[in-house]
């Protein structure tokens, strides 16, 4: 498994068998666990699913037992059977729980990238494909907030939308997901783990806004964000160009016409920003990346051109949500100088 | 699993789901409905209608300050009802009301589930009061009912679907019921009970008394309830000889008839019986006492049966359950041709006053007539001729009570007559004994058995004669000989005050009737009086002579991981890979891998037939057809191309 943050990595020297007995002591190792292979995603086939009774579950077998001593004691035919009935009735319910769950496919998991402190969301697919209805299927991971459930039709796929508090930048992984059922009865429950590819890229928390990127060599810091965006006079349309903002599309003219047409403002700042590593103060280095994501998020609202120059890495002048989000993930994965 | 747990915990029902479960709850209420007290039923009616109201129109759970005082009150209401005696009255009771306050602070799906396992439970509790197929039809409805409730509980989205909750109950329960046919069949039985049982639980069983007063079976005689059944090996005697003998009394107080105490120390009265026994098995219904009823006169012990020295037959323990034994009885026989002076003198005791106008009568007889035999002709021929008559509403009788029957009434039931005649006889210094029992029975020709109602019961009296020993002698026969020949019905002319069940009347009925009879000795037989006995029984027909209880637990296993087994195949069965297409190409696959080839995960069937083409240059023709076959037939339209060509194309590779 890969190690949750690559920073964590390469903190503290540990001698190679303490490792070992460290890993093996930690239980959750020895878990069957689904994973992918190369043609679809983790399949919770028979061998991966664990099932053990919910504490309902565990109620329910007690007062059956309540229900047998009773009927012995009164000699009560009919109390055997309505006792003997639940408890067939708990069994079935143990294969019904059991299926409920197996053969799912996890055919999918995608997070979209989040700023440190916000919630990522994990959004997981599940592929039904032996033409049962599954009802109530629930997922978790270790670090999510709450499982959540869906029901998938026969032969289609549900998708699970689970929540994930994220603290520190970096790709971020929720952790193993974990897929239970505890449908029909409540009584038993039936889980499984399953190995994901499901990561989540986490950009450096912003910093506060109001220190301005003043020392950046041209006019883009100079103009306020106001002027920058809203009470600009339209300058006309013109051609887009890959990288222009969405917003910026003039849909009703780009479909009128043939092509797109991305409107242009006035007084929009034509020369680029660069957004300079070496231009930052602060403590340490994880707030001189928090000042550039500001400087970032500024700049791509602001619609101007701007570049990144990193300590190993240089991004050349653009803009565009696909320039902003290759910025972000720089300033993500940055290592921080000596 | 802490991640899994608190999700399933917190969310709240949603009003259908508790509608559901008030609709179920109702259910089982109604099985209880009748012996609840009546103000635990308004409450539990005001409790559901409350609940009901709190999830249509969004009304708040009632708190604590209302809660407490409902739940105290609620407890002293069932103390005060049944006077502290905690039984299985007040213990249902209790657990209903449980149950209603547990509803009224019910909120999330966990609280939801702990009311539905309650109310299984108190379902259960019904059997308590009766197991009539009715009652076991009856417990479907809410079994079903909670279960679809507790279905419903676990759909957290969109569960509106009731249908779907009711189709998936129904299923879930379609499918235990064999895998509870065989826990049922198999389960080792044990013989209860385990602990004691609360002293109410019998306390609605009729039967004989353990004493005989005037009017006690004229009083019996209006129940239609089934005493016992009987199925004879062989032809059943006739009626007249049909004498079931209950509890013997031989000590009279000058009111009532009961047995002697003393009587324990006697020996035990000699038999000596000639020609055929006859023989047959007797279903005795629960009375709460320990006589078992045999034909008179019972040559061999039922197992486990202790007899008296007067040959009353008596279980180990009161009868609470509906027991079946064997009987071997003789119709002609001696019984006691001795007599001890011990106990002869027992059984010539009579109170030391009372009575004195038929005390003088039996002096008169026994001064006055040669012999015994004399004396009871004597007696009898005063039933036969004088103004006496048979009636199941006699007047009350005075202190004198045998002087009042004998001079002034004359009117009375088997009690009356058995019990003056043996006073008379004891008065004229014969040894005489008051018998009770049943007199009679129906035979039932749709199940070969003979109904004995408690509407037969009846007494006599036995004399001792010398030479002769006891003998039998049944007064009332000489009052009313068609009692004896035909039954009750015929001999009572205010047949109306009967039970219908044991009038004559109505033909129609009665064979509805019987047939109905005839199902319920079979629930009777098979469901209700299914236990160790009769377990070992059914093994041994199965499995032929004798099957060893020691193995019954391993067969138990057996068959439960067979049904199991079975169940599961049929639910577990994977049915992704049941696409008989994939399976012929699999067929195909496992070849190519016996000649060394691996389909790779990433490789195509057209990939992988290249590369077989060219490692199998002489298999090439034929991997190239198999693998156009296949192509057709997954992608292409299969017209042309069949399953069973393919087949045959691998089956020759």
């Amino acid at each position: 498994m890969r190690s949750p943050s690559p920073s964590a990595a390469s903190t503290t020297p540990v001698s190679r068998p303490a490792a070992f007995i460290k890993s093996s002591l930690n239980w959750t190792r020895w878990l069957r666990t689904a994973r992918a292979d190369s043609r679809r995603g983790p399949v919770l086939t028979t061998r991966h699913i664990y099932i053990l009774p919910t504490r309902a579950g565990v109620l329910y077998g007690t007062i059956i037992i309540a229900m047998l001593l009773g009927s012995i004691n009164y000699s009560l035919s009919l109390g055997f059977v309505l006792t003997f009935l639940l408890a067939a009735l708990g069994i079935v319910c143990m294969l019904h729980t059991w299926r409920n769950l197996a053969w799912l496919e996890v055919s999918h998991c995608q997070a979209s990238p989040v700023f440190a402190g916000e919630e990522a969301t994990l959004e997981i697919r599940l592929k039904e494909s032996s033409g049962r209805m599954r009802h109530a299927i629930y997922a978790s991971c270790a670090a999510c907030l709450q499982p959540q459930s869906t029901d998938i039709p026969p032969r289609q796929s549900g998708t699970i939308t689970l929540a994930y508090p994220t603290a520190r930048r970096g790709w971020s992984e929720p952790g193993r997901l974990t897929l239970f059922t505890v449908f029909p009865l409540g009584l038993l429950q039936a889980w499984s783990y399953a190995d994901t590819d499901c990561r989540v890229l986490v950009y450096p928390r912003p910093a506060a806004s109001g220190r301005s990127s003043a020392s950046s060599t041209d006019q883009a810091g100079k103009g306020s964000r106001d002027s920058l965006l809203g009470d600009q006079d339209f300058a006309g349309l013109r051609h887009y160009r890959p990288g222009d903002s969405p917003r910026r599309i003039d849909w009703k003219a780009s479909s009128r016409e043939q092509g797109m047409y991305s409107k242009h403002f006035q007084g929009e700042p034509v020369s680029s920003v660069w957004l300079d590593w070496h231009e930052t103060t602060g403590p340490d280095g994880e707030e001189r990346i928090c000042q550039l994501v500001r400087w970032v998020v500024d700049a791509h609202q602001a619609g101007g051109r701007y570049g990144l120059r990193l300590p190993q890495l240089t991004l050349a002048a653009d803009r565009g949500e696909a320039h902003y989000h290759r910025c972000l993930q720089a300033l993500a994965l940055m290592e921080l100088p000596a | 699993m802490s991640v899994t747990r608190h999700a399933l915990r917190n969310f709240t029902p949603q009003r259908h789901d508790v509608i559901w479960l008030l609709l179920s709850l109702l259910a089982v209420w109604g099985l209880h409905i009748a012996h609840l007290p009546l103000w635990i039923n308004g409450l539990m009616a005001l409790i559901f209608g409350w609940r009901w109201l709190i999830a249509s129109r969004g009304w708040s759970l009632p708190r604590m300050p209302v809660l407490l005082p409902l739940t105290l009150l609620g407890i002293a209401g069932i103390v005060a009802s049944f006077d502290g005696l905690f039984g299985r009255d007040a213990s249902v009771a209790l657990l209903t009301l449980m149950l209603g306050l547990k509803l009224l602070e019910s909120r999330s799906s966990r609280d939801f589930m702990l009311v539905i396992f309650i109310a299984y439970f108190l379902t259960v509790n019904a059997f308590l009061f009766g197991q009539s197929m009715l009652v076991a039809a009856g417990m479907l409805i809410p079994v079903t009912g909670l279960t679809a409730a507790l279905i419903g509980l676990q759909k957290p989205q969109s569960g509106s679907d009731q249908g779907l909750q009711l189709r998936l109950a129904l299923t879930l329960l379609g499918q235990a019921i064999p895998l509870m046919l065989v826990l049922f069949v198999l389960f080792p039985r044990l013989p209860g009970p385990l602990w004691g049982v609360p002293k109410d639980s019998y306390k609605s069983m009729t039967g004989l008394s353990d004493r005989m007063r005037p009017g006690d079976i004229s009083e019996l005689s209006l129940s239609g309830a089934t005493a016992f059944r009987v199925s004879f090996t062989g032809a059943p005697p006739r009626a007249s000889q049909l004498y079931w003998r209950g509890p013997v009394f031989g000590y009279f107080d000058g009111r009532e008839w009961r047995a002697d105490r003393r009587a324990g120390y006697l020996p035990r009265e000699s038999l000596s019986v000639r020609g055929e026994p006859v023989r047959y098995s007797v279903t005795l219904e629960p009375h709460n006492q320990p006589w078992m009823l045999v034909l008179d006169m019972p040559s061999q012990l039922p197992a486990g049966a202790l007899a008296s020295p007067d040959l009353q037959i008596l279980a180990r323990e009161p009868v609470r359950t509906r027991i079946r034994y064997e009987g071997v009885s003789h119709l002609d026989y001696t019984l006691a041709d001795q007599l001890s002076p011990v106990a002869e003198r027992y059984l010539l005791q009579l109170p030391q006053q009372g009575n004195p106008k038929a005390r003088a009568m039996a002096e008169q007889w026994r001064a006055q007539l040669p012999d015994h035999q004399a004396i009871v002709d004597t007696a009898l021929r005063m039933f036969r001729q004088q103004d006496f008559y048979y009636t199941l509403t006699p007047p009350p009788l005075g202190t004198n009570s045998i002087d009042d029957f004998l001079f002034n009434s004359r009117r009375g039931f088997c009690e009356h007559y058995a019990g003056s005649f043996a006073f008379l006889m004891r008065a004229a210094g014969i040894p005489a004994r008051v018998v009770t029992g049943y007199q009679g029975g129906e035979l039932n020709p749709v199940g070969q058995y003979m109904i004995v109602r408690q509407s037969d019961a009846h007494a006599w009296t036995e004399v001792w004669l010398p030479h002769r020993g006891w003998v039998r002698v049944d007064p009332t026969a000489a009052v009313s000989p068609s009692r004896i020949e035909a039954g009750i019905a015929s001999a009572i002319s205010e047949s109306a005050s009967l039970p219908l069940l044991a009038r004559r009347d109505y033909p129609l009925l009665r064979k509805l009737y019987l047939n109905w009879d005839a199902i319920n000795n079979g629930w009777n037989q098979w469901v209700l009086g299914y236990n160790q006995q009769k377990q070992a029984e059914l093994l041994s027909r199965i499995f032929g002579a004798s099957f060893p209880l020691s193995l019954l637990t391993a067969l138990f296993i057996a068959v439960t991981a067979l049904v199991l087994g079975l169940i599961s195949w049929v639910l577990l069965r994977d049915k992704t890979r049941r696409d008989p297409l994939q399976q012929v190409y699999a067929r195909f696959l496992r070849k190519m891998a016996r000649a060394g080839l691996q389909q790779a995960p990433e490789e195509g069937a057209q990939d992988f037939s290249h590369r077989a083409q060219q490692q199998l240059p002489m298999q090439a023709a034929q991997i190239a057809a198999i693998t156009a076959l296949y192509l057709q037939l997954r992608y292409g339209r299969p017209s042309n191309a069949s399953l069973q060509m393919l087949k045959r194309e691998i089956r020759n590779l």
